[in-house]
């Protein structure tokens, strides 16, 4: 390392520092469980290993880290305390306000738990329901279940594809969440995760948050769930950072609705994975939503293990102001007779900047896969910017593949058309822009978020200028469009 | 209620329809007939002010005002209605947000209070029942995943809930069963007033079984080539176009 210490060299160096002060933590309390002692050696040794991502590695090519000198200067404080329970006065949904969805915590006809910067918090939640359990208060079995699965699922990427972020997870797990649906069983409420960081609210400036969250779901044969997680910021306005790593196992047959929403304020920084593995049958039917901050990095890796699974993921992101946005996705068709249908659209403004990389690999065995892959943008400032990039691997000849990603402009037909009902062009610019996100939050299943998102974002389309285009802005273009 | 007084307009630098004059009064209703074309459509577009379609020359006034002066919504808000004969599906924009908007829009500039949401939503609905449309239609995309027929009868729709002074239907009958028709036509015939007006375009004679006309006039090559009264589209019907644009060439 050269003298002059760069920001990511000196993040590198505080995040291992914080790893091993919890480590310390946790060998005091002499109870952590085994499985956390290697995931964590092993995280901090494959974050100690890897180079910092720069503009060469593809994966962060177009996504740049200057976010993380928030964090180099800051005094990152004590390591949390594991096993601990908070109580706070943050968001409690109490006095939730459908209109808010960026930093309040939801009410919702489900169950609903807490976490404050990556502790839960009793107050705010509903009592823990059956196979649902702290990684902090597994039993025997529970533990087993946590051994078996955590870190392998997000472990199974290409290692020259490996996430640096997902090491730096397991390097800092100290508690999670773990969802356990048994055999046949399918859960009667949903269960909603609410992850809030308090981005410093009553700590001095300089302190920086940062915080880890980890939720492990793995569904058994034939069981069935919902789960929302909703990362919530305080609104505090502070820089935090925020590494939340979302782990599923669904057996063969099982079924799983996974919703998760990014609706942090600007100040905060979130790097974020959902890595799943499909078995035999088994459905995935996901729906995500960013709108973008300082820095947000979101890695969907999906992998069909098993004949038969189905899975559809639908995702939405709205940047404006300096914001960043960047979607991963990638799918790996290892088996054949699977289906993947993935369907993005965006909305950039001002000088914001939006990143969607879709990757499918189809692999030699995987025959009769058929694959769809969908993303659309609408760019409502010459300054903003998106750089959208589907990749096809093909390596099975009996297979139907499409893909196709293009900046689009609002369709001239249909602002005429309402015009000619006497809506003015300004209202209509409105109804189009929103109407073009809102046609995939149609096909979220549950329908109180459904409204509060849509409430949420209405107001927001109507307030903010950013996310509305102006007809003329963007030239329509098919950037990259074909079929196998 | 409309006067266009030998009006020449273009599309995409072509121009489209040649010294075109046409006077409505108010109550009265015009059919125009013609083949594939003729302009039926373009002239539709240009009275609406749709972008794209110039105005060359001549005048058009509505209700005492001059139309192309006015922008789009203004003519709306001022009682112009066309009927789309391709009615445009807009997903992710609710029937019922998009219904509210207008009628809100006209109501407005009709110096009226807006409808509150409950009471809009039980006028939508009777309304959708009297163009014999589920009113589960309301919920969905504007449009979206209709058939040939529920399009037409959600603009019949609109017409109604808008109220406009001048309804100008494009092809509303073609690709209609005879009950839709009907539908179709009771709408209009329900609508009839002595303060309103309709341009009728259609290729059918059959239409305007239903809907009778007072007048009836031949569009060929953008030019008003024969005017007469309802007995021309049952000539028409029976002769075919050729021999008018024989008689015009
Ligand atoms: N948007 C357009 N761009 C180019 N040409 C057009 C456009 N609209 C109409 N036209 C042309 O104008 C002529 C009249 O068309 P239209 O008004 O649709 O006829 P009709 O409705 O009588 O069938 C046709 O030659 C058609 O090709
Ligand atoms: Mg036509």
């Amino acid at each position: 390392m050269s003298t002059s210490v760069t920001p990511a060299a000196e993040f590198h160096q505080h995040a291992l520092a914080l790893a091993a002060a919890q480590s310390a933590a946790l060998a005091q309390q002499d109870n952590s469980p085994a499985w956390m002692t290697t995931l964590r050696e092993q995280g901090a040794a494959d974050f100690a290993r890897t180079a910092w991502p720069g503009r060469k590695t593809e994966q962060w090519k177009y996504t740049s880290l200057q976010a993380f000198q928030d964090f180099v200067a800051a005094d990152w404080g004590a390591a949390p305390e594991v096993g601990s329970e908070v109580v706070t006065d943050a968001p409690s949904g109490a006095d939730t306000d459908t209109d808010a969805v960026g930093n309040t915590v939801l009410s919702l006809d489900a169950t609903r738990l807490v976490f404050v910067d990556g502790v839960l918090d009793m107050l705010a939640s509903d009592a823990l329901p059956a196979g649902v359990t702290l990684f902090s208060q597994a039993d025997a079995d529970a533990d087993k279940i946590i051994a078996d699965h955590l870190g392998k699922i997000a472990g199974g990427v290409d290692a020259s594809r490996r996430n640096l972020f997902a090491m730096l997870n397991n390097a800092w797990t100290c508690d999670g969440l773990l969802l356990h649906v048994p055999r046949g069983v399918t859960l009667e409420r949903p269960l909603y995760i609410a992850h809030v960081s308090s981005a410093g609210a009553g700590q001095p400036a300089a302190l920086a948050t940062v915080a880890n969250h980890r939720v492990l779901i793995v569904m058994e044969e034939g069981s069935g769930a919902q789960v929302i997680e909703h990362f919530v910021g305080s609104g505090a306005g502070q820089p935090a950072f925020v590494n939340a790593l979302t782990e599923i196992q669904l057996g063969n047959n099982a079924q799983l609705h996974h919703t998760r929403l990014n609706m942090e304020d600007e100040a905060l920084s979130h790097v974020g994975a959902v890595h799943l593995n499909l078995h035999r049958d088994s459905r995935f039917h996901g729906f995500t939503i960013a709108e973008g901050s300082r820095l947000k990095r979101i890695d969907y890796q999906m992998n069909h293990c098993g004949r038969g699974a189905d899975l559809k993921l639908d995702g939405v992101y709205l940047a404006r102001h300096r914001q960043l946005v960047d979607y991963h996705t990638t799918i790996e068709h290892r088996v054949p007779h699977c289906t993947s249908q993935e369907v993005f659209r965006g909305i950039i403004g001002d000088r914001a900047k939006a990143v969607f990389n879709g990757r499918i690999h189809i692999h030699k065995d995987a025959q009769k896969t058929l694959a769809e892959l969908n993303n659309r943008n609408l760019l409502t400032s010459n300054a903003a910017e998106v750089d959208t990039k589907p990749e096809l691997e093909i390596y099975a000849d009996d297979v139907r593949c499409a893909h196709g990603a293009t900046i689009s402009q609002l369709d001239e037909t249909a602002l005429y058309y309402l015009q000619s009902r006497g809506i003015s062009p300004s209202q209509a610019r409105v109804m189009l822009s929103f109407g073009f996100i809102n046609e995939l939050l149609q096909g979220l299943p549950h329908e109180a978020i459904r409204t509060a998102l849509g409430t949420h974002l209405a107001a927001l389309f109507a307030a903010d200028r950013a996310l509305v285009s102006d007809v003329g802005y963007s030239d329509q273009q098919a950037i990259d469009s074909e079929s196998v | 209620m409309l006067q266009i007084n030998k009006l020449n307009a273009q599309v995409e630098d072509k121009q489209i329809l040649h010294d075109l004059s046409l006077n409505i009064k108010a109550g009265e209703v015009h059919a125009i007939m013609g083949p594939n074309g003729s302009g039926k459509s373009t002239l539709g577009n240009v009275l609406t002010g749709r972008d794209g379609y110039d105005v060359l020359s001549g005048d058009i006034t509505f209700n005492g005002k001059n139309l192309l002066e006015m922008g789009i919504e203004e003519r709306a808000r001022e009682g112009m209605f066309l009927a789309f004969q391709y009615p445009v599906e807009i997903p992710g924009v609710s029937n019922m947000e998009f219904l509210k908007a207008a009628v809100d829009a006209r109501r407005k500039h009709q110096g009226l209070e807006e409808l509150s949401s409950f009471d809009f939503m039980k006028l939508a609905r009777d309304t959708s029942k009297q163009v014999s449309l589920d009113p589960s239609f309301l919920k969905r995309g504007v449009n979206e995943g209709f058939s040939g027929g529920e399009k037409k009868r959600n603009e019949i729709m609109q017409m109604m809930l808008l109220e406009p002074s001048l309804c100008i239907l494009d092809e509303t009958d073609s690709g209609l069963d005879i009950d839709a028709l009907q539908v179709v036509a009771s709408g209009v015939n329900a609508m009839r007033s002595s303060d309103r007006s309709f341009i009728v375009v259609t290729h059918y004679q059959r239409l305007l079984d239903f809907i009778v006309p007072d007048y009836v006039h031949v569009l060929a090559g953008g030019k008003i080539v024969k005017s007469g009264d309802k007995e021309l589209a049952k000539e028409l019907e029976a002769k075919g176009y050729g021999w008018l644009e024989s008689e015009v060439a």
